[in-house]
């Protein structure tokens, strides 16, 4: 026996909206489709943006990269916002939990001196350099407006990059007692201590890309491999072994929260390598002049932060990646 | 080590403000190089007050809270039919207006404030309409998820956004917005965060939200409630850049007011919809349009505009203009819509007995004079069967690109359509007043360029020569979507539903 409450049945006079309905048929659709699919405008615009007079508001054409359906960039984690802002919402929870335990068992009074220091000097001034990715981001998501599946991924991509930032510096936060002495010396490292000028220099230069889905490659994918693998797994590494091993709770949301969007980054990098030679050759001429710059910005800090080897081994990862998606040498 | 407890402000101010950093390699001007061609002079980022001081964790933990109960809603509205319990089917039409007209504006005020976050080269400015930029993709896509219902059970949802970008009357929200992200990021934030959001939200985004709580519209009304605390940290915003603006550089002042000129008329053109919503098209009515004009811009309105008075800010002359059109506006676009009925995506009407008794109390002045006796006599015809269509395709104002069906108010002769003109290049210009002819003047080289929808139909972009034609390229469904309400299929289903006969 179940049991069934008899409610009135009414018959819809259709599933979804007629766009839904061309791409995938008559039949109910999901949220994230209905937010997604084709709700960005894309013709019959009114006037040529003062800033950029040469294209029109939302056009596909800022980019070399040429789709048959810009759509076929769909999220495998199918967020809109409702989804992405609940998904977030629970790791940072988690997170919260993970600083409170920190902060009231004084895990930070107990790390040695070389693991603060290291800290301080080497992973805290990543909260500039997520705050270069927040932009790169944005700025990919406002010049990907013609279509909704890449303009919100984007912008979740962008704030959770601010996130990120934030929470390095609470990591600063809980070294320093809440004075903010550690991130001003983070900052003056940052500013000036030889190993980062490298990185700055890489960061700037993205900011001044003009191709869209070149900062993409920059950031999202060149950059971030590499220093994924530097910190997440090398640093990671370096911390257990010297009595660090409390603070890898504090960037646990940073960790899995790189591991979840690189699925994303992947997906719209091998659909585009895959759409044409064309997209592939231009992907693949950008990968290797950002690689170029990112040896020459990471050398430093991968062998002061850990050491020579480092960075061979993060460009293994990154060629690992490369091939697995389809763009490798 | 004790912790040192700190502060909002401070906390704000080391987890974001210091997030920036003096370029040393690459030239500052070519990551942010629109800051300056607008003519805004910024002396000092650092001044910026920051108006919400939200970090993203909590940010995502308020947001995700709203998002679930919001949804919550939904489901149960879906569930249980909640279109069942709705005032009246006359209503649904509201919420067609609000889908095909006022949500693909959400989507474009998302990328809007992406561009601006993107490029304003003040971090505490930037990442506020960064956190707006992400919350309009919240509404356009909470819109869409709050329709859905709908659009399973009545005409006219389902072509939304092909629509926006091709229906002759909405090309003016369209048009609305492209302006303001075709101007530089000052420009745009003047005009979206202050004079939309700060200036004129309670006469936009509230009415629906309260014709949605007076028609028994749950879904609706309850995202209006989950939107509200967004809302209001998008007014912050506003009042904050105008001040901003004003405090850094003397210069600064005469263009922003401008742009509040400007913005408050092209914000109060796009208004009419809103006008003619409230008082025909809500079958309980919440207030009156004048009324709602009295409330939420001459009196709230003229609070704000005194207290900008100390920065050297005018109140708008087109003010006054509005003033006199407020007896008028709402009865001229609802008459300008049940004529041009059948190439409507909505159904119109003529209002009941009872409803015109309810405008002559509100409208005192204009109603019984003017407008009762067409609606009367609209009605009339309706009832032997001759409901009263227009031929042929009315003209368009070059810049708000509505129908020129505005009279004379400004001069007292409202019973004289208003009409202007100017030169450009050889060719002429037209406009439905004088405000909306100064703006095009100030920038001929940008109106030019509006894609006036009767233009483009006469050029043979829009499917054709015929109305049947337009209406293919439309995706409109004729004898569906458009036309009379009554003797429409959404009546016959409603009356069918409610076992009326």
């Amino acid at each position: 026996m179940s049991i069934e409450i008899k409610t009135a049945k009414i018959e819809p006079i259709r599933n979804t909206y007629a766009h839904i309905v061309r791409r995938f048929g008559d039949k109910p659709a999901s949220r994230y489709q209905e937010a997604t699919y084709d709700v960005a405008a894309n013709t019959n615009f009114h006037y040529k943006p003062l800033w950029d007079q040469e294209h029109d508001l939302n056009d596909p054409s800022r980019t070399a990269i040429a789709m048959e359906d810009w759509y076929a960039f769909k999220d495998p984690r199918q967020f809109y916002y409702g989804t992405y802002v609940q998904n977030r919402a629970s790791m940072q929870e988690k997170a919260e939990g993970n600083f409170s335990f920190f902060e009231k068992r004084r895990l930070g009074d107990a790390l040695p001196d070389v693991v603060r220091d290291r800290c301080i000097t080497f992973m805290l001034p990543l909260r500039h350099v997520e705050q270069a990715a927040n932009l790169n981001n944005m700025y990919c998501s406002s010049n990907a407006n013609f279509c909704t599946a890449l303009s919100q991924a984007a912008i979740f991509e962008g704030m959770d990059r601010l996130g990120t930032a934030q929470y390095y510096s609470r990591v600063g936060l809980a070294l320093d007692g809440n004075t903010g002495s550690s991130l001003i010396a983070a900052k003056e490292d940052w500013m000036n201590n030889p190993a980062w000028q490298g990185v700055r220099a890489y960061c700037e230069k993205t900011l001044t890309v003009k191709d869209w889905f070149e900062t993409f490659i920059a950031q999202n994918l060149v950059f971030d491999t590499l220093a994924n693998d530097l910190y997440f797994r090398q640093f990671d590494a370096w911390l257990t072994e010297n009595g660090g091993q409390d603070i890898v709770m504090l960037t646990d949301f940073m960790q899995v929260r790189a591991t979840e969007t690189q699925r994303w980054a992947d997906s719209i990098i091998k659909t585009a390598a895959k759409e044409s030679e064309a997209n592939a050759d231009h992907i693949r001429s950008w990968i290797s002049s950002w690689r170029i710059h990112a040896q020459a910005a990471l050398e430093p800090l991968a062998t002061a932060m850990l050491s020579e080897t480092a960075l061979p081994e993060a460009f293994a990862a990154l060629e690992k990646r490369l091939t697995k998606i389809g763009v490798g040498e | 080590m004790e912790a040192k407890k700190l502060n909002v402000k401070e906390k704000y101010r080391l987890l974001t403000r210091d997030l920036d950093w003096e370029f040393s390699y690459e030239d500052r001007k070519e990551a942010f190089p629109y800051e300056e061609f607008e003519g805004i002079k910024i002396t000092d980022w650092s001044k910026w007050e920051d108006p919400f001081r939200l970090t993203m964790d909590a940010y995502w933990k308020y947001q995700a809270e709203k998002e679930k109960k919001l949804y919550a809603i939904y489901d149960a509205f879906a569930q249980n039919n909640g279109h069942l319990n709705v005032s009246d089917a006359r209503y649904v039409n509201a919420l067609k207006i609000f889908l095909t007209a006022i949500s693909p504006a959400e989507y474009a005020a998302h990328n809007g404030f992406a561009f601006t976050g993107r490029q304003l080269g003040g971090i505490g400015a930037r990442i506020a309409a960064q956190m707006q930029s992400i919350d309009e993709l919240r509404h356009i896509q909470t819109q869409i998820h709050a329709m859905s219902h709908y659009n399973k059970h009545f005409e006219g949802f389902d072509e939304f956004s092909h629509m926006h970008d091709r229906v002759w009357y909405l090309s003016v929200p369209k048009s609305f917005f492209d302006d303001a992200r075709s101007s530089g990021p000052f420009e745009y934030i003047v005009a979206i965060s202050f004079a939309f959001e700060y200036v004129l939200t309670n006469l936009l985004f509230v009415p629906f939200m309260s014709g949605a709580a007076y028609n028994g519209d749950m879904a609706t009304v309850t995202f209006g409630f989950s939107a509200q605390s967004d809302e209001a940290r998008h007014m912050t915003l506003g009042l904050e850049i105008i001040k901003f603006l004003l405090e850094q550089h003397e210069d600064n002042v005469p263009i922003v007011q401008k742009w509040i000129d400007k913005w408050l008329w092209r914000g109060y053109r796009l208004l009419s919809v809103v006008a003619m919503m409230m008082d025909y098209m809500l079958p309980q009515k919440f207030m009156s349009w004048k009324e709602a004009w009295e409330l939420y811009f001459e009196d709230a309105g003229g609070a704000l505009f005194r207290d900008l008075e100390r920065y050297g800010i005018k109140m708008p002359a087109c003010a006054e203009l509005i003033a006199k059109e407020k007896d008028h506006l709402s009865h001229q676009t609802w008459w300008t819509f049940y004529t041009f009925g059948h190439a409507a995506a909505f159904h119109t009407w003529t209002p009941s007995a009872e409803e015109m008794d309810w405008l002559s109390e509100k409208y005192p002045d204009s109603f019984d004079k003017w407008y009762r006796p067409r609606f009367e006599m609209a009605a009339e015809l309706a009832e032997k069967g001759e409901r009263f269509y227009s031929e042929g395709l009315p003209q368009l104002c070059q810049t708000c690109q509505i129908p020129m069906f505005y009279t004379e108010c400004g001069d007292d002769r409202p019973d004289d359509t208003c009409y202007r003109s100017t030169h450009y290049q050889g060719e002429r210009f037209h406009f439905c007043s004088d405000h909306c002819k100064d703006i095009f003047e100030d920038e001929p080289e940008k109106y030019v360029h509006a894609w006036l929808p009767v233009h483009q139909i006469f050029q043979g972009n829009c499917g054709g020569a015929d109305l049947a034609d337009v209406m293919k390229y439309y995706k409109l469904n004729d004898g569906a979507v458009n036309a009379d309400y009554m003797g429409s299929s959404d009546e016959q289903r409603w009356k069918a539903l409610k076992g009326i006969a």
